[in-house]
């Protein structure tokens, strides 16, 4: 599902520039639930940035769904996250003025999708989420942990292959935070690749495979449940 | 594109984005709002001068000059200074036969005279006409005619009168036409009435034409002309044709060539042509103030998209990150400055139609109204009203740009 072969990364910083990854070879198959470890400053979430096609990476290969992702151009990439991708925030990232309905729908309205149809669908995920109820409150009607499942349920309602959860729970107390990793275990038991990036121990250990990153290498790379990946 | 512009969720999303900024919106929308109600107001102002400029002078020729005669200010040839001129039927013909270029010349004789019907009376302007004069200042008849060839050669004792002198004369709802009149006790017959519009001589309470023949006879002129007025062919300059005539004149009454004051005239095209002036003049200064605020208010409103972009950053890069294509984001920003600019471009406009209602209602009624008709064309309204959707298409390209230049991943990171 997502292939990275010898992925290198720098920034440019003053006259200088920062090697983030250093390297990093990677393979998640489909049906994968893997977190990334690593403390602040480790490349993780420039990882998470490069395989969510929100950033270029400088040499190395990235194949998505068996694409090779090459010079793409912006609307190339929207295309492509519209499609193959969902994102989960730390800061859930909702549309303040929006329904939690109208948030769920947005990425279908990209795909040209009707209005009807949208919301039809959007409510189908908001009641897997357990939120069918709170259709039509605004983000700040919700709680962290309601406003984290709208979130989840956006980024599921484009049926995507891949789920990139970006610290999905470090805005969250942690008996939400163990809701909100039930709520991606139940997904990923469904079929979903589910790719999260935490430094929280305890989080990755919900996961079945933990990759640890330290100054953008891989230094171990463990499967911890004893499901079986696909 | 078509589906884009009549989805319900592109105008939600202008709604919600406005209302964010509400007092800031408003402020920007009333900078194009007064831009385009200058320009309607001025510019439907200057129509009103202009129209009730050609009320006052429509009626005559624009080509014309009268002349009379004055005192010699210069001795000349034996004559002392301080001769009086009077301007005799034989300069006329002197003039017609000389001087190129003309069209009509038309002699007239003035006096004051009482006019009585039964028991009204009143104290009028009198004149001497020719049926020309109809060519040269058109006569707006409401009942029967002007003086004509057959009252000039047979002296009639006739009499057009001015739509005043029939309201002081006559009962109202009585038939002028065929009554008679008595003009300083002798009986004209009433055979045309004219409606007033013109700038009139004369009389305060209005004018009476009697055939020039006629006048003549009457009071005793002899071959004496009181005034004259002169239009000239298309293509001819009237100045020109002012000076010729004056010049001609001087000659024939053995007056000083310099002799500046000997003839009067008063040169009718000159006066108009300043007026116009005038009156483009002003239009221009209209249009540059209306467009100059105009772009202003675009701008304001530029900047305040602008604003609002930097403050959606974050708003941006989260849909972007939800598979919004650069255009998609693009195309709502440069929408919603259409979308003000028109807002404020239709409400400047209506309100500018009122604000000429009210000035053709208290300002342009009347007699001695300022203007008449104040009014906008509607090509002109439609020019503005194009140039604001372009300026705010224009305008809308540089905050739709600001706001796809910041890559998603810098939009995102932002708190």
């Amino acid at each position: 599902m997502i292939k990275i072969e010898k992925l290198h990364k720098s920034y440019p910083i003053g006259k200088g520039s920062l090697h983030v990854l250093k390297g990093l070879d990677l393979h998640i198959k489909e049906g994968e639930f893997v977190s990334i470890m690593g403390s602040s400053g480790s490349g993780k979430s420039t990882l998470l940035n490069i395989v969510g096609l929100l950033d270029g990476h400088d040499t190395g290969k990235y194949y998505l769904n068996g694409q090779l992702i090459e010079n793409l151009d912006e609307k190339k990439a929207a295309i492509l996250r519209n499609k193959f991708l969902g994102f989960v925030f730390q800061s859930f990232n909702l549309i303040n003025y929006k329904s939690a309905l109208e948030n769920v729908a947005l990425p279908l309205y990209y795909q040209g999708i009707g209005r009807k149809e949208r919301n039809k669908i959007a409510l189908q995920y908001l009641d897997k989420v357990g939120l069918k109820d709170r259709a039509e409150h605004l983000p700040n009607e919700l709680s962290g942990g309601e406003k984290q499942r709208v979130a989840i349920a956006r980024a599921l309602v484009t049926n995507p292959k891949v789920v990139l959860a970006d610290e999905p729970t470090g805005a969250l107390d942690s008996t939400t935070s163990h809701q909100v990793m039930e709520l991606l275990k139940e997904i990923n038991r469904e079929g979903m690749t589910v790719f999260v990036i935490t430094h929280e121990e305890d989080i990755a250990a919900e996961t079945d495979r933990i990759v640890r990153l330290k100054d953008g290498v891989i230094i171990s790379d463990e499967k911890v449940n004893k499901k079986v990946t696909i | 594109m078509i589906k884009f512009l009549f989805d319900t969720d592109t105008w939600q999303e202008i709604y919600s984005s406005i209302r964010k900024n509400k007092t800031r919106t408003a402020i920007t929308i009333i900078g194009v709002m007064w831009g385009i109600f200058l320009l309607v107001v001025l510019l439907g102002a200057a129509k009103g001068v202009e129209n009730n400029f050609n009320k006052l002078f429509g009626s005559f020729a624009t080509n014309s000059v009268f002349v009379w005669a004055q005192q010699t200010s210069k001795p000349f040839k034996g004559f002392q200074e301080g001769k009086s001129l009077t301007l005799k039927m034989a300069d006329l013909e002197s003039i017609k036969k000389e001087i190129l270029g003309l069209e009509f010349v038309v002699p007239r004789l003035q006096d004051q005279a009482l006019a009585v019907n039964d028991f009204k009376s009143g104290n009028f302007g009198i004149f001497g006409d020719y049926p020309e004069l109809d060519e040269v200042q058109k006569m707006d008849m409401v009942y029967g005619r002007f003086i004509n060839n057959n009252d000039i050669i047979e002296k009639k004792k006739v009499c057009v009168i001015e739509e005043e002198i029939y309201k002081q004369l006559f009962d109202k709802d009585v038939q002028p036409i065929g009554t008679y009149i008595k003009i300083n006790n002798i009986n004209y017959k009433v055979v045309g009435m004219y409606k007033k519009g013109q700038i009139g001589s004369g009389g305060p309470q209005g004018n009476i034409h009697i055939p020039f023949t006629t006048f003549q006879q009457v009071y005793n002129r002899g071959d004496d002309v009181g005034w004259m007025m002169i239009t000239g062919k298309p293509g001819f300059d009237i100045t020109q044709i002012e000076a010729d005539v004056k010049l001609l004149l001087k000659n024939l009454h053995k007056v000083h060539p310099e002799d500046e004051r000997a003839f009067g005239s008063f040169n009718l095209g000159k006066e108009i042509a300043k007026v116009t002036g005038f009156i483009k003049g002003m239009q221009f200064l209209t249009w540059f103030v209306g467009i100059a605020t105009l772009i202003a208010g675009v701008f304001a409103i530029g900047n305040i998209l602008l604003i609002t972009v930097k403050e959606r950053t974050k708003e941006i890069g989260i849909r972007r990150a939800l598979g919004a294509k650069p255009w998609e984001i693009k195309r709502q920003i440069i929408l919603e400055s259409v979308f003000l600019t028109s807002i404020a471009g239709a409400l400047g406009i209506i309100s500018g139609g009122l604000v000429l209602m009210v000035i053709d209602a208290t300002l342009g009624k009347g007699e001695e109204a300022a203007l008449s008709n104040p009014t906008v064309d509607i090509p002109v309204i439609l020019i503005a009203a194009i140039t604001l959707v372009v300026l705010g298409t224009l305008i809308g390209l540089i905050p739709a740009h600001t706001a796809v230049s910041i890559r998603p991943i810098e939009a995102l990171r932002e708190e």
